[in-house]
């Protein structure tokens, strides 16, 4: 039966084990021998460091980032290893005839959290045979500063047509206007290995499983 | 020459050295500083901006950032608060950089020169004892010291000129019209007081043991006989703690809070007048490594460099003598002085970056209540020892001087090898020390085998 608490408080009731409590000796308490000891470790790192880089013997920043001695990365001259599936700025991926892939469908902008894509579609000219099947962005505009580089975009396009596999970052620029991709820049850049296509070839020409160009005219 | 005419350019020359050598080295410092805690902390440090040679970028190792700061400091916006008091607020930085540059006209750099006997023969030698004949016509020179202005009152004069520090910082803090700058220059004000008390007494050991107020005498002392450091091994302790405090620099960077009152006392200052106080700070360093190595590192002696060369010694006997020129022992002299306080800067800064700072109430405590007394026992421990020496007899006498000159053997064979196994670990490739490192794993592991097995077959 809970005893009444009132006018007497339990404090059996909390059980721990007891930390014993850090114990200084003496000598310790003098401070000067530890001081020494202290000095004597920034000493073997200053030597040792001085005499890499008198000798050139540093650890390599980029491949051995977490070794001994000095690992301090020379930024603009030396990148760091993203891993494979760090998302950079965005490209638009290209077709074989360097046309956009995008079809303006919307799902990228429609997925974006941050609401920083802006397609105006726009329908192929008279004669293109791709008219009347599907439509191209007569604007694409990403604002990258307002970007949480989420990678929805990516995973919402149904064309392979957006990717953010360039691996770099978003630059740092003086205005804001810098900022706001466009069309013709988006499609300019490269994957990090220098691709513009698109890494899934499927529904280009040469493609077997390619529908044709339209459903009129198409090969099959 | 006329007399007149070499005394005043006996002391220009020293004065630029001086001056010249305490303000290029605090410039150096910020360099120094930088660089060194990059590597205690295995970074790199500042040593990017550069210079265009002939289409060629030269950094000489970061060399170039105090130079870039300096003119950052002239064009940046000399900026006074509104409410300011204007006066007072341009006077501080003033007030706190004039002390440091003064200082160092006490400090004797090197031994008395005896003009008149070089006015023949530039190669002259001079005897080891006495000091240069005064000048007795008009036509004779007179002997020029080593310290820029030769007073009497040595150290006290110290004393009164490093005490006008805080006078800059409590102006620097009262006239900014900000709280936190207030705060500062009270911390300020506090620290440095308490800290000069400590100061203060700690070198009273020194200075019964010397017999004498003036730093040449202190120097020359420590030439004939040994190093101060060996006679006061806590007073050179007390002293150093109490120089760094003085320094205002961590442990002791208490006027200065990022978390707590911003840059205390500096808070409002920009521009040169902000480099003016961070000027004065390096060369505070670097005047209280001379103090260090003038009253305790033995000044500007090589241990058995006399007035006329070397004479390595024994107690009484001497082992080898080699006279050396007049000229030559001074600008060795000069040299040792120079590189021993270089030296000494590059411990402090060692210091600095090693130790975490204190509370206040630590500051306090440990100003008031341990270098205080230790202090007093420490002058109370001297005295008592000075009477007991002055009542032995002549072998103990004996006894001492051959203890000390082992001791300057000591230190002779460490400022020989020191920089001999520097020099060596620097250009040694570290494949080579790892591999030596590996064999003498190996040995010692075979002989721990060897025991083993040893003991196994005799059980
Ligand atoms: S990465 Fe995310 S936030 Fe950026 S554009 Fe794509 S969906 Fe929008
Ligand atoms: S990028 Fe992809 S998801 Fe976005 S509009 Fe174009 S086709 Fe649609």
């Amino acid at each position: 039966m809970p005893q009444p608490l009132v006018g007497k408080i339990q404090y059996d009731r909390v059980k721990g084990t007891p930390v014993a409590r850090p114990r200084r000796t003496a000598l310790e308490q003098a401070y000067v021998v530890e001081v020494v000891k202290g000095l004597g470790v920034t000493m073997r790192h200053f030597f040792k460091n001085t005499k890499s880089m008198f000798r050139g013997e540093r650890p390599d920043a980029v491949k051995d980032p977490l070794s001994e001695g000095i690992t301090t990365l020379a930024y603009p001259e030396q990148k760091k290893v993203y891993p494979p599936r760090f998302r950079g700025v965005h490209r638009l991926t290209l077709r074989n005839d360097g046309s956009p892939r995008c079809v303006a469908c919307l799902c990228c902008s429609t997925a974006c959290p941050a609401q920083c894509i802006y397609i105006e579609a726009g329908e192929y000219p008279d004669g293109d045979n791709r008219r009347g099947y599907e439509r191209y962005p007569v604007k694409f505009v990403i604002d990258e500063l307002r970007c949480i580089f989420c990678g929805y975009c990516v995973e919402a396009c149904p064309c392979d047509a957006i990717r953010m596999d360039t691996g770099r970052h978003a630059v740092p620029y003086d205005s804001r206007e810098q900022f706001i991709y466009g069309k013709a820049m988006l499609m300019s850049l490269e994957s990090a290995d220098g691709k513009q296509l698109a890494e899934n070839p499927r529904h280009e020409p040469p493609d077997p499983t390619h529908p044709g160009i339209d459903r009129l005219k198409g090969a099959h | 020459m006329s007399p007149v005419l070499v005394s005043i350019l006996g002391s220009a020359i020293k004065i630029a050295i001086a001056v010249g050598f305490s303000l290029n080295l605090g410039g150096l410092l910020t360099w120094l500083e930088r660089r060194q805690m990059a590597m205690m902390q295995d970074r790199i440090g500042p040593h990017r901006a550069d210079i265009k040679l002939g289409g060629k970028k030269f950094t000489f190792a970061g060399l170039l950032h105090p130079a870039a700061d300096a003119v950052k400091f002239f064009f940046k916006e000399d900026f006074v608060p509104p409410n300011a008091d204007k006066l007072l607020h341009s006077l501080a930085p003033m007030l706190a950089l004039f002390p440091p540059l003064v200082l160092m006209g006490v400090v004797p750099m090197f031994d008395t020169v005896c003009p008149e006997s070089l006015r023949n023969n530039l190669w002259h030698e001079i005897p080891r004892f006495g000091t240069c004949a005064m000048a007795s016509t008009a036509k004779q020179l007179g002997p020029i010291s080593g310290q820029v202005v030769d007073i009497n009152v040595g150290i006290l004069y110290v004393f009164a000129l490093a005490g006008m520090g805080i006078v800059g910082a409590t102006i620097a803090g009262w006239s900014s019209d900000n709280k936190f700058s207030l705060l500062g220059g009270l911390r300020a004000a506090s620290q440095l007081v308490s800290y000069e008390v400590a100061m203060g007494i700690s070198i009273v050991g020194a200075m019964m043991v010397y017999g004498s107020l003036r730093l040449d005498e202190m120097a020359r002392w420590q030439g004939e006989n040994t190093w101060g450091i060996w006679v006061q091994p806590l007073g050179f302790i007390l002293f150093l703690t109490a120089a760094i405090a003085e320094t205002k620099r961590t442990p002791f960077d208490l006027p200065e809070g990022e978390s707590e009152i911003v840059a205390g006392y500096l808070v409002e200052y920009s521009g040169f007048k902000f480099a003016m106080f961070y000027t004065g700070e390096y060369i505070e360093i670097v005047i209280s490594s001379a103090l260090v190595t003038a009253l305790y590192l033995g000044g500007y002696n090589i241990p058995f460099l006399h007035r006329d060369g070397i004479t390595l010694s024994l107690g009484d006997d001497i082992l080898w003598h080699k006279g050396l020129p007049h000229l030559v022992v001074i600008l060795l002299q000069l040299g040792t002085f120079l590189g021993k306080v270089t030296v000494l800067c590059w411990a402090q800064i060692f210091i600095r970056w090693t130790l975490p700072r204190f509370r206040y109430d630590q500051l306090m405590k440990l100003g008031w209540r341990m270098l205080l007394p230790a202090c007093l026992v420490n002058v109370f421990l001297t005295g008592i020892a000075l009477l007991a020496f002055d009542r032995s007899s002549p072998a103990t006498h004996d006894t001492f001087q051959v203890i000390g000159d082992a001791l300057n053997w000591v230190v002779l064979a460490g400022m020989v090898f020191f920089p001999l196994w520097l020099v060596w670990g620097m250009f040694t490739p570290s494949s080579f020390i790892s591999r030596r490192n590996e064999l003498r794993g190996r040995r010692s592991a075979a002989a721990a085998a060897a025991v083993a097995t040893e003991e196994a077959s005799a059980h």
